[in-house]
């Protein structure tokens, strides 16, 4: 170890040549043991902690239910990782775009009603990619949710009659008022549009629950440090691009911690939201308040429910905008279809609004498909489909192409 | 206050290491004094030191004719172009502190201590003097730590450059006072500044993994240029591959993947989970070219 000596080679021996290039040799063995350390860490101690499934008392799917529903949480922060692939080609900057442009409206880039604090705009981001949120909740009145962006966050603080909405990015803040006899807007996330916890989600996937689904527990799971119940929700029929959307309920106070959907088709999960960290203690008080920065720009809502007429994401202006929108078929397997009236294939001025300008460009990743109703275009994602005929029909839903053939052969 | 950090961490290094000649503690210190001072005397290093300081300067005076009429910078709907932080920079001064680092951390920082650390060894190779330096009963090992020592030194002070320098021009051109954290929440100016000094001890120790590649690259090479010019490419190459998304899965472990992490201290609570990420992948990289750089300085013939 002598490091000083190590130029001595002048003096040496052929032998001891040999053994110096070989103690010389065993000195680079060093970094790559760090190296070799580091990755047996990365790689073993995830494995380790996962300490295996808790033993928890039996459960039926009735009782999770009902305790999902009985569930109380009424004052609890916590961190929520949201992951969503729906097999989107990766448009990068340009699907983010469209999203706020259809969510923003023509108001947008004005100095109008396009804010970048506004809610509506800010969580229809959550439909695609990887998303940290913090939420935190005290009570009915007091609710937070932050999307933590790089460098950035936007946070959506609800208190008492106050919703606020904050861009630390273009410094924006954009205010509303929810009127106490108005009810109250969905826990957790105020004045929502788009679900963003485990919970939100959880419900939407129990609405559709009858008969033909079926609703098991199988096994338990540790989340976010919990013990928790695995509710698995299983469509019966073939069909569904869905193959099982996994809930886990938390087992001590009933609150759903992680979301997963899973296609059919196998895979990632299609949509995946889960707490990371949760603690049920009450949040501290001055999280809830907020005062504008100085300087900051202040867009006013006139109303609470303004915000969401004219930032409502496409999916839902759509179905009312259409006229003759029909839904064949039940459950999990439920098309949506309506007639554009746009014969000659993709729609050009389609209901989209701004997607109608891509609608070429859109055709490109489609399938083309023939059956007995003619021919169309299969745009498919990893969770809904849709066939567009030639003579401008759209038939959509949550199942395989080859379901969406049947049912526009059926509707013929 | 660097050179006492930095003296307590040779100290805490020194014993075990020493060769069969052990100096005394007070010899290396006498040793990691006169490097402070040959590589702080450089001309060289005080350029780097002065356009790090200018940078908050260009930012604040930019942002101060921007938004000289009353405009908030950034205008309408659009917003978040530029560094981070930049739109707070007119209502709080403080501000220019986070904008001016996170301006000069993905580039500048690394840059100049590239330059420092590629030319650590490989400079006093080709300036012929390395040879003398290792005639002094110093050991190869302690001057590599004595070198390392240094580097990290001039990491904290080029950030604590930029800090200083941004927090006195953000306290002259801009109001200061209680600061909003991009969480919306209110704090005070003095917790404000106490998370500013947080901050740019973060970003000095974001600095610590640059700093152990380029010493490792200043062993490789007999020539200080070729070290400090390698350094910095590899600094450039991976900032371009971090950018590239079908590499998402590699992304994790480039150094500078979790630089910005910094800006989590921000938030109210912070978001520690990419601070710690950051500080360990730090950690790792200081300790794998550590290593590197010690096997390859130990081992190699000094001809110059």
């Amino acid at each position: 170890m002598a490091p000083i000596d190590s130029d001595d080679n002048t003096t040496a021996g052929e032998g001891e040549e040999l053994r110096a290039g070989r103690r010389k040799a065993a000195r680079y063995v060093v970094p790559v043991a760090v190296m070799g350390v580091a990755a047996a860490t990365i790689g073993l101690v995830p494995a380790l902690a996962d300490s295996g499934d808790p033993d928890l008392p039996k459960i039926t799917a009735q009782q999770l239910i009902e305790k999902i529903a009985t569930s109380d949480v009424e004052q609890m922060s916590g961190t929520v990782r949201i992951n969503t692939d729906l097999g989107l080609p990766d448009l990068g900057g340009l699907e983010s775009g469209l999203l706020s442009g259809m969510s923003a409206g023509p108001g947008s880039g004005g100095d109008g009603e396009g804010s970048a604090a506004d809610p509506s705009a800010k969580l229809t981001e959550l439909v695609s990619g990887s998303h940290t949120l913090r939420v935190a909740a005290d009570g009915p009145d007091r609710q937070k949710l932050s999307l933590l962006e790089n460098a950035a966050e936007y946070s959506l603080v609800h208190n008492g009659e106050d919703v606020w909405g904050y861009d630390s990015k273009s410094n924006e803040v954009y205010h509303s008022t929810a009127p106490a006899d108005e009810g109250r807007p969905g826990r957790g996330t105020p004045d929502k549009d788009v679900p963003a916890t485990p919970k939100d989600f959880a419900e939407q996937a129990l609405k559709a629950v009858d008969d033909t689904t079926s609703v098991t527990v199988r096994g338990t799971a540790q989340v976010a440090g919990r013990d928790a119940y695995r509710l698995v929700v299983e469509p019966k029929q073939d069909g569904s691009t869905v193959s099982a959307i996994t809930v886990a309920v938390d087992a001590e106070t009933g609150l759903p911690l992680k979301f997963t959907l899973t296609p059919a088709s196998g895979g990632a999960a299609v949509v995946d939201v889960g707490f990371t960290q949760v603690s049920f203690a009450k949040p501290d008080a001055s999280t809830f308040d907020f005062t504008p920065p100085e300087g900051a720009k202040v867009t006013e809502s006139d109303t609470g429910a303004k915000a969401p007429e004219h930032g409502r994401p496409a999916g839902g202006d759509l179905a009312g905008e259409l006229e003759g929108l029909k839904v064949i078929g039940e459950g999990w397997n439920s098309i949506a279809t309506f007639d554009t009236g746009a014969r000659g294939g993709l729609p050009t001025g389609s209901p989209g609004g701004d997607l109608g300008g891509l609608g070429g460009f859109l055709g490109s990743f489609g399938d083309q498909v023939k059956g007995d109703f003619g021919s169309g275009t299969v745009f498919k994602t990893r969770l809904v489909n849709a066939l567009i005929t030639d003579d401008g029909k759209v038939y959509a839903g949550a199942v395989t192409k080859d379901a969406l053939v049947k049912a526009a052969d059926a509707a013929r | 206050m660097s050179r006492a950090d930095v003296r307590a961490e040779t100290e805490g290094a020194a014993p075990g290491r020493g060769g069969t000649r052990s100096p005394s503690p007070l010899w290396s210190l006498g040793l990691l004094r006169s490097e402070l001072l040959t590589t702080f005397r450089r001309w060289r290093t005080l350029a780097l030191l002065a356009v790090l300081a200018a940078v908050p300067v260009l930012v604040g005076i930019a942002v101060r004719i921007e938004t000289g009429d009353g405009s908030s910078l950034g205008g309408g709907g659009g917003g978040g172009e530029g560094p981070a932080f930049i739109s707070q920079i007119s209502n709080n001064g403080l501000f220019l502190v986070f904008t001016a680092l996170a301006a000069t951390l993905p580039f500048f920082l690394p840059m100049a201590v590239g330059v420092v650390a590629g030319d650590a060894i490989a400079g006093e190779a080709s300036a012929g003097t390395l040879r003398y330096l290792l005639v002094a009963p110093a050991g190869r090992t302690r001057l590599l730590l004595t070198k390392y020592a240094t580097v990290i030194a001039f990491c904290l002070a080029a950030t604590l450059v930029v800090a200083v320098s941004a927090l006195a021009v953000g306290a002259l051109l801009f109001p200061v006072g209680d600061l909003i954290t991009i969480s919306g929440t209110r704090i005070g100016y003095a917790e404000g500044l106490g998370r500013a000094l947080l901050i740019a001890l973060v970003v000095a120790a974001s600095l610590v993994g640059v700093a152990a590649l380029g010493l490792f690259v200043s062993t490789l090479t007999g020539s200080g240029i070729a070290a400090m010019a390698t350094t910095v490419g590899l600094l450039i190459t991976v900032q371009i591959l971090d950018q590239i998304p079908q590499l998402d899965a590699l992304q994790p472990y480039f150094f500078s993947h979790y630089w910005l992490s910094f800006a989590d201290l921000m938030r109210e609570p912070v978001y520690w989970d990419d601070l710690v990420k950051n500080l360990g992948l730090q950690a790792l990289y200081a300790a794998v070219f550590g290593s590197a750089a010690w096997a390859r300085f130990t081992t190699r013939d000094i001809t110059a």
